[in-house]
C-alpha cells in the first residue's frame, strides 16, 4: 500500500510533537485509542480564557496515517475557537491527507482527540460539558 | 558500497540464485520438451531433467526420489496433503490435529474441511516460544485421528518444532504425519525418514529458486501413504498430481536444493552470526525490545522482535529503504495483528510492535550494520513521539489505564 505524499511529509516532519504539563489550568489533554488496537493519540491544547486554541502538541502511537492525522490536526486547530474546533469532522482530515478507506479510523481518532482535549479543558474550567460524541467509533 | 533498498525479508521470498537461473534457462528454449512425451528426444531430455531434479530434492531431505511429487508450490502441497489424506482415509476417521501458528494454507485447508463437514480439527496451542508440546499432540489423538499436521519451522518467528518427537508419536499411534517444511528445508538439516514424517510440503522460492514450483513428499514405505488427488487429469506424478510438469521450475527447484545442501554447513553458521550481530546491536542501543520465538530452537536467519511503544507499520514506514515485515495490524487487510505473535500470549500492544527480519544468502555484514543503525534511530524517533513511551517513563502501568476506545 502506498502512502499519500502528505502522509509521508507529516510522518517525516511531524508538527508540534511533544507535551505540555498536564496539570496546567489552560491545558486540555485528550488521550484516545488503545494500545491493543494499535493506535493511541494524545492531543494537548493550550486554550485561552476566551476559548481560543493558542497552541497544540501531540504524541501518537500508531501507523503513519495516525501520526500524520494527529500532526495535521495540531496545525488545523491552532487559532480556532473551541466552538469551531468542536465541529471539525474527520472527513476534513481524510481529504487533506488522502487517507484510503482502511485508514479512516485514524482520522476518526484524531477528531475524537480534539473533542476529548477540549472537554478536558472545559472540565478544568468548571464549564458544562456536552455529552461526548459517541456516534462514531474507530 | 551498500546498495539500498536492503532486502531482509527472506521468509517471504528469496532472490533466485544466478546458478539456479543458469541451470533453468536452457529448459525454456532449446530443451523445451514435455516430460510426458515418451517417443522423442525432446521428451526424453525433459524427463531426464525431471529425474535429476527429483534426485536432488530427495537427497536434501532424506527421501527416495519416487517419493517426490511436483506441485505448484507449498500452498498446493498443503492442500493436497490435508484434503487428500482426509478424503482417502475417510472410512478410517475424520479427525485432524494441527496447531494455531500454522501457515494459512494449512489452517484454511483444515477449516474448509470442517465447514464441509468432512473433518473435525484440534488446534493445539503453543508455548510462549511458539513451540507445540509433543505430549499435547499425543493427548489429542483419538481413534478417529487420521492426520497430524505440524510445520517444521514457523515462517514468522522461526521457532523449530520438536518434529522427530511428534513423528515418533505419530508412528506409535499409526497416524499420518504431514509437515509443512517450507521454511526449514535448505536452512536446517531435514531428514524426513529419520523424523518420521509421512508427508512434507516444499517450495522453491524460499530457497533461492523460482516461484510457482514446489513439491510434496509422500512416504512410500512404513507406511505407504495414499492420497486422493485434488485435480483430475492425465494422471501425472503417479496419479497424485495431474498436469504437465513445469520442467524449468523443477530444474530450478532441484538446483536450489543441491546448492542449499552443499552450502548449509557454512551458510547456516554465517547466518547465525549475522543474526546474533543484528540482535546484539539492536539490544545494545535500545531498551524494551523483546524477541518473539524460541531463543535457540529457531531458524538461523530469523529474528523477530517487538519494539515496545512503537507501532510496527509506522516503523516500517520510517525504514522504507529496508524490506522487512511486521506483525502489525495495519500491514494486513484484516486490521488484526499477527495471529502467530498473539498465540505466544504476549500483550496485544507488543503484537502491534513486532518486526520480522529474515536474513538470507545475499545479506552482508555491512547490511546488518546499516539495518541496526537505521532501525535503532527510527525506534528512538518514534518513541519520542509515542504517548505510551512517555507514560511508561512516568511510571504509569499501561495495563492499569482505562483506555477510551
Amino acid at each position: 500500500m502506498a502512502y499519500s505524499e502528505k502522509v509521508i511529509e507529516h510522518y517525516n516532519n511531524p508538527r508540534n510533537v511533544g507535551s505540555f504539563a498536564k496539570d496546567e489550568a489552560n491545558v486540555g489533554t485528550g488521550v484516545v485509542g488503545a494500545p491493543e488496537c494499535g493506535d493511541v493519540m494524545k492531543l494537548q491544547l493550550k486554550i485561552s480564557d476566551a476559548g481560543v486554541i493558542e497552541d497544540a502538541r501531540f504524541k501518537t502511537f500508531g501507523c503513519g496515517s495516525a501520526i500524520a492525522s494527529s500532526s495535521y490536526v495540531t496545525e488545523l486547530v491552532k487559532g480556532k475557537h473551541i466552538d469551531e474546533a468542536m465541529t471539525i469532522k474527520n472527513t476534513v482530515i481524510v481529504k487533506e491527507l488522502n487517507l484510503p478507506p482502511v485508514k479512516i479510523h485514524c482520522s476518526v481518532l484524531a477528531e475524537d482527540a480534539i473533542k476529548a482535549a477540549i472537554t478536558d479543558w472545559r472540565k478544568k474550567k468548571g464549564e458544562p460539558v456536552a455529552a461526548p460524541d459517541k456516534a462514531r467509533e474507530a | 558500497m551498500l546498495k539500498t533498498p536492503v532486502y531482509m525479508d527472506n521468509h517471504a521470498t528469496t532472490r533466485v540464485d544466478s546458478r539456479v537461473l543458469d541451470a533453468m534457462l536452457p529448459y525454456f528454449t532449446e530443451k523445451f520438451g514435455n516430460a510426458a512425451s515418451r517417443n522423442h528426444s525432446f521428451g526424453w531430455e525433459a524427463e531426464e531433467a525431471v529425474d535429476r531434479g527429483r534426485n536432488q530434492i530427495a537427497s536434501l531431505i532424506g527421501a527416495k526420489s519416487k517419493e517426490i511429487i511436483f506441485t505448484s508450490g507449498a500452498t498446493e502441497s498443503d492442500n493436497l496433503a490435508i484434503k487428500g489424506v482426509v478424503e482417502f482415509y475417510k472410512e478410517k476417521g475424520n479427525h485432524i490435529i494441527t496447531c494455531v501458528t500454522e501457515h494459512k494454507a494449512v489452517l484454511d485447508s483444515c477449516r474448509a474441511l470442517e465447514r464441509a463437514g468432512k473433518a473435525t480439527v484440534t488446534y493445539l496451542p503453543v508455548d510462549k516460544y511458539g513451540m507445540v508440546d509433543p505430549d499435547a499432540v499425543r493427548n489429542a489423538i483419538t481413534d478417529k485421528t487420521v492426520l497430524i499436521t505440524i510445520m517444521w519451522a514457523n515462517n514468522e518467528i522461526g521457532t523449530i518444532h520438536p518434529i522427530a518427537e511428534i513423528g515418533r508419536i505419530a508412528k506409535e499411534k499409526g497416524v499420518i504425519f504431514h509437515c509443512d517444511a517450507v521454511q526449514a528445508i535448505g536452512k536446517v538439516p531435514v531428514d524426513l525418514e529419520k523424523a518420521g514424517v509421512d508427508l512434507a510440503s516444499i517450495t522453491a522460492h524460499k530457497i533461492y529458486g523460482p516461484k510457482g514450483i514446489g513439491a510434496i513428499y509422500v512416504r512410500s514405505k512404513g507406511p505407504r501413504v495414499r492420497l486422493t488427488p485434488t485435480m483430475d487429469g492425465g494422471g501425472h506424478e503417479r496419479g497424485m498430481r495431474s498436469g504437465t510438469l513445469n520442467v524449468p521450475g523443477i530444474v530450478g527447484l532441484g538446483a536450489a536444493c543441491e546448492l542449499a545442501g552443499k552450502e548449509m554447513p557454512v551458510e547456516s553458521e554465517r547466518l547465525l552470526q549475522l543474526r546474533t550481530k543484528l540482535q546484539a546491536g539492536i539490544f545494545e542501543r535500545l531498551d524494551e525490545v523483546y524477541v518473539n520465538g524460541h531463543p535457540t530452537e529457531r531458524l538461523p536467519g530469523n529474528l523477530n522482535v517487538s519494539f515496545a511503544y512503537v507501532e510496527g507499520e509506522s516503523l516500517l514506514m520510517g525504514i522504507n529503504d529496508i524490506a522487512v515485515s511486521s506483525g502489525s495490524a495495519c500491514t494486513s487487510a484484516t486490521l488484526e495483528p499477527s495471529y502467530v505473535i498473539r498465540a505466544l500470549g504476549i500483550n496485544e500492544e507488543l503484537a502491534h510492535s513486532s518486526i520480522r527480519f529474515g536474513l538470507g544468502r545475499f545479506n552482508t555484514e555491512e547490511e546488518v550494520d546499516y539495518v541496526t543503525d537505521r532501525v535503532s534511530k527510527e525506534v528512538k524517533r518514534l518513541r519520542d513521539m509515542s504517548p505510551l513511551y512517555e507514560m511508561a517513563k512516568e511510571g504509569i502501568d499501561l495495563k492499569s489505564v482505562n483506555w477510551k476506545q
